[in-house]
């Protein structure tokens, strides 16, 4: 018998049936082609592109507030925009930069990860990409009119209630917040039903690769945490444009309601945008290692572990809001608890590399910067786990170098690292790896000089969230310090983008598999068919691609009409728990009736934010119908 | 390979293949997130009704009257019968019966949305949304409740269409199976929102 590898499996199996494939899986060309594909790879890529630049825009206000706050008493921008630019810069980098970039690559890879040809509901995935893109149009459009944001990314009441937050900005976060939970709901159910029914048949749940079952937990986080958000935002949206009393104390209402119910999504939601981004790690680390990964069966476990756990944490962001002492106690003791986990992680990937042989390419650098950031991160994070140190540094900037190490470290890090690694798969081309370094180190001073600094001016009692700062009270060289780095960090990014463009415009075409991969994805082309496999494989191991049966059964499959599914457009319906085969699934095509149900909810929302009750509802009527014309059966029954 | 074929000769394709759906999956997690929505709301409820000091409802306000409120509760809990007739009728390829069991549950829904009009009517006079957070609670909850109800109607009405367009039979009946799940969640919830609404002031 011949030995195979993956690029070898790949082209017998395109060989064999990928043109007989090829044909059922066309969209159409132009414009119309380019509104209407439901292809989760296309979706992918504009999920990244978009998030990407939403990061952009929001780094670049970032840069704003950094040269403010370069020198005391500085007058760059007043402080009613100052307070724009903050609000947008966290709800962005949140909301419209973190989950959906991580959505892009489970959008991407999760088919290809799985070994099928489309995601379980691709019309659903297309109009979830329209919202969300929509969402962030609003959002970043009303900077430019003086109506972002501008009551911190958490929005607090009082401060966010009409009487003290006239203007349009609190209902743009309310309704933009809400349209973008549309989008993100509709994204995770979509993972879950993915993973749970369209596995290649053979990978039963002790064979997912880690990065699917940290989306998949997110996912679940994300049906269960964002309803608290959701309520949270329609409450104040209520009280602030038709009169209602939740959060007015004088009526019965309450104030610290909006922060429970904040808080019961806000700490899950750290952890939403962590885990699949320590998914993406525990993806890089196994192929630069050249061994399996370390405890795969802990490291699950602890994904599953702190997916629950953090929903009993939120109190921690409350310390000092004046709760009773034993509802402390016991959210203290959760989040040390809630560092357990984490740390076998930590230690999962430590291994992982002390027991392989470490290739230290560009995608394992960023892994490794990704573990040191995080694990400083992580030691700020268990001193806010105790009460009175939480309530010393509370809303200082101590705060604000905490969650940029542990969100800038834990999430963008990852992503960058992602970036390089599944780059010859996302564009079929190879970057420089000189430029890939170069870009590394920067990032990595950048980041460290921009954030380090912020403890001490944060022990030394800066606080958050000011506009600028008087003379004299020691803050001058740290405020300073962060100034250079956010513009070194801010050079990083560029020249990460830049040789990232450089490689999507002049590079070398990448082979299907340039790091011996283990997992599915690198047995496709680069970038992959629009039928992703022209043979479903049958899985035998955890590492597939490192395993001799599962690559020769791409050969086998080429054989059995069954695993070629070439008689429609066609994936394999398996079961939850063992991937048994159960079923051929004929998947929707293109359509544009997605495109134009989010563009009526769009109009829905604009209408409701401009007041125009009616044209809400005749707007409303219109997404319904769209999304009936969507839904109905078009193929007539069988007798 | 043996499951393979199995699954994909003739036979198996007479009728509906076995296992779940992706779309049966969906709508079990778009109710579970709907669930923890109406959670989230009846939380609010009694924490805000828990931090009151003194009398709730708030002085000036009538403890709420239960005979219009079981009466919406009875129609709800037919309608729900009538769905699950409905199910049972399609599986058994009883076409005539599925379409008139939806066109029930159909006007038991529309009965119950009705009777909530009614009930704001006369709820209005005593007190508005806007009088406190109360009257804020009790609109809110049972608004946001019938615009589900409101949609489950959409949503039986066009299975309704598309049943006397000939569309169910015993081999496609999933559709049908999937908005009863929601029919049947929007029912139960209400169950959930009496007790908090209407009976606990009364406790």
């Amino acid at each position: 018998m011949e030995t195979l590898d993956a690029t070898r499996a790949h082209e017998i199996a395109a060989e064999a049936a990928g043109e007989r494939v090829s044909s059922r899986w066309e969209e159409p060309p132009g414009l119309f082609g380019w509104v209407a594909t439901v292809d989760h790879k296309r979706i992918g890529r504009r999920y990244l592109v978009t998030a990407a630049l939403y990061f952009t825009l929001a780094g670049l206000e970032a840069l704003i507030m950094r040269t403010q706050l370069a020198a005391p008493d500085a007058g760059l921008v007043p402080p009613e925009v100052y307070d724009q630019l903050f609000s947008l810069h966290g709800t962005a980098m949140i909301f419209l930069f973190a989950t959906p970039m991580l959505f892009g690559f489970g959008n991407f890879l999760f088919p290809l990860m799985l070994g099928t040809r489309d995601m379980a509901f691709p019309r659903l995935n297309a109009f979830g990409y329209w919202v969300f893109a929509a969402a962030g149009l609003l959002m970043f459009v009303s900077l430019l009119f003086g109506a972002a944001p501008n009551g911190g990314w958490f929005s607090y009441v009082p401060l966010t209630s009409l009487r003290y937050s006239e203007g349009a900005n609190l209902d743009v976060y309310t309704l933009g917040l809400l349209f973008l939970g549309v989008s993100t709901t509709a994204g995770a159910i979509n993972f879950i039903c993915t993973a749970l029914k369209l596995r290649a048949p053979g990978m039963t749940l002790n064979r997912v690769p880690v990065f699917v079952w940290a989306l998949v937990v997110t996912s679940f986080m994300v049906v269960f945490a964002l309803p608290p958000l959701n309520t949270a935002n329609l409450l104040l949206f209520l009280d602030r444009r038709f009169g209602t009393n939740f959060f007015d104390t004088t009526a019965g209402g309450d104030a610290v309601l909006w922060q429970h119910l904040f808080w019961l999504f806000g700490h899950p939601d750290v952890y939403i945008i962590v885990l699949p981004a320590l998914g993406i790690v525990s993806s890089i680390v196994p192929v630069f290692s050249r061994r399996p990964i370390a405890a795969y069966s802990l490291i699950v476990l602890a994904t599953v572990a702190t997916g629950v756990i953090s929903f009993g944490v939120w109190v921690h962001h409350m310390f000092a809001v004046g709760l009773p002492p034993l509802s402390l106690t016991f959210f203290s003791a959760a989040s040390i608890v809630v560092t357990i986990p984490a740390g076998i992680q930590i230690f999962s990937w430590v291994g992982t590399m002390l027991m392989g042989r470490v290739v230290l390419g560009v995608p394992m650098l960023w892994a490794a910067g990704f573990i040191v950031v995080f694990v400083l991160g992580g030691v700020t994070g268990v001193m806010f786990a105790i009460v009175p140190f939480d309530q010393q540094v509370t809303d200082s900037y101590f705060v604000v170098a905490h969650f940029h190490y542990v969100l800038f470290g834990g999430a963008v890090f990852p992503i960058i690292g992602g970036l390089f690694h599944w780059w010859p798969k996302f564009t079929g081309t190879m970057w420089n790896e000189r430029a890939g370094r170069w870009s590394f180190w920067l990032v990595f001073a950048g980041f460290n000089l921009t954030f380090f600094p912020m403890h001490i001016s944060g022990l030394l009692g800066m606080p958050r969230r000011v506009y600028t700062f008087p003379s004299g009270l020691g803050w001058e060289l740290w405020s300073l310090l962060s100034t250079v780095g956010a513009y070194l960090l801010a050079a990083g990014l560029l020249c990460t983008l830049l040789t990232l463009w450089h490689a999507h415009r002049r590079g070398p075409a990448a082979p299907a598999d340039p790091w011996g991969g283990e997992t599915l994805e690198w047995a496709t082309a680069s970038p992959p068919k629009p039928y992703n496999f022209a043979v479903i494989p049958t899985v035998h191991s955890l590492h597939p691609l490192w395993d001799a049966r599962t690559l020769a059964s791409f050969a086998e499959g080429a054989r059995s009409e069954s695993r070629v599914l070439a008689d429609g457009h066609l994936v394999l319906r398996t079961s939850e728990l063992d991937g048994e085969p159960e079923h051929p699934l004929e998947m929707p095509e293109h359509s544009v009736l997605p495109f134009l149900s989010a563009a009526a909810l769009f109009l829905t929302v604009l209408s409701l934010l401009f007041g125009w009750y009616v044209a809400a509802g005749v707007f409303a009527a219109a997404t319904a119908f769209t999304v009936m014309g969507w839904l109905w059966p078009w193929e007539k029954a069988q007798a | 390979m043996t499951v393979i074929t199995g699954v994909t000769e003739p036979e198996a394709l007479a009728s509906e293949p076995p296992g779940r759906t992706p779309a049966w999956w969906g709508m079990v997690l778009f109710v579970a997130t709907e669930a923890t929505l109406f959670a989230c709301l009846l939380a609010s409820y009694y924490y805000l009704r828990f931090l009151t000091v003194g009398e709730w409802p708030p002085p000036g306000i009538k403890k709420p009257e239960l005979a219009k409120p079981l009466g919406m509760t009875a129609l709800l809990l037919l309608s729900s019968g009538w769905m699950v007739w409905a199910d049972w009728a399609v599986r058994h390829n009883r076409k005539r019966t599925l379409r008139v069991t939806l066109a029930f549950t159909v006007l038991f829904g529309a009965g119950f949305l009705t009777l909530q009009g009614t009930e704001y009517l006369t709820k209005l006079e005593e007190f508005t949304y806007a009088t406190n957070a109360y009257g804020s609670l009790f609109y809110v909850i049972t608004g946001f409740h019938g615009m589900h109800v409101f949609t489950g109607l959409v949503m039986l009405s066009f299975t309704l269409v598309a049943a006397l367009a000939g569309k169910f039979s015993h081999r496609h009946h999933k559709r049908v199976r999937i908005v009863s799940f929601y029919w049947h969640f929007v029912d139960g919830i209400w169950l959930a929102i009496l007790f908090t609404v209407y009976i606990s002031p009364r406790l």
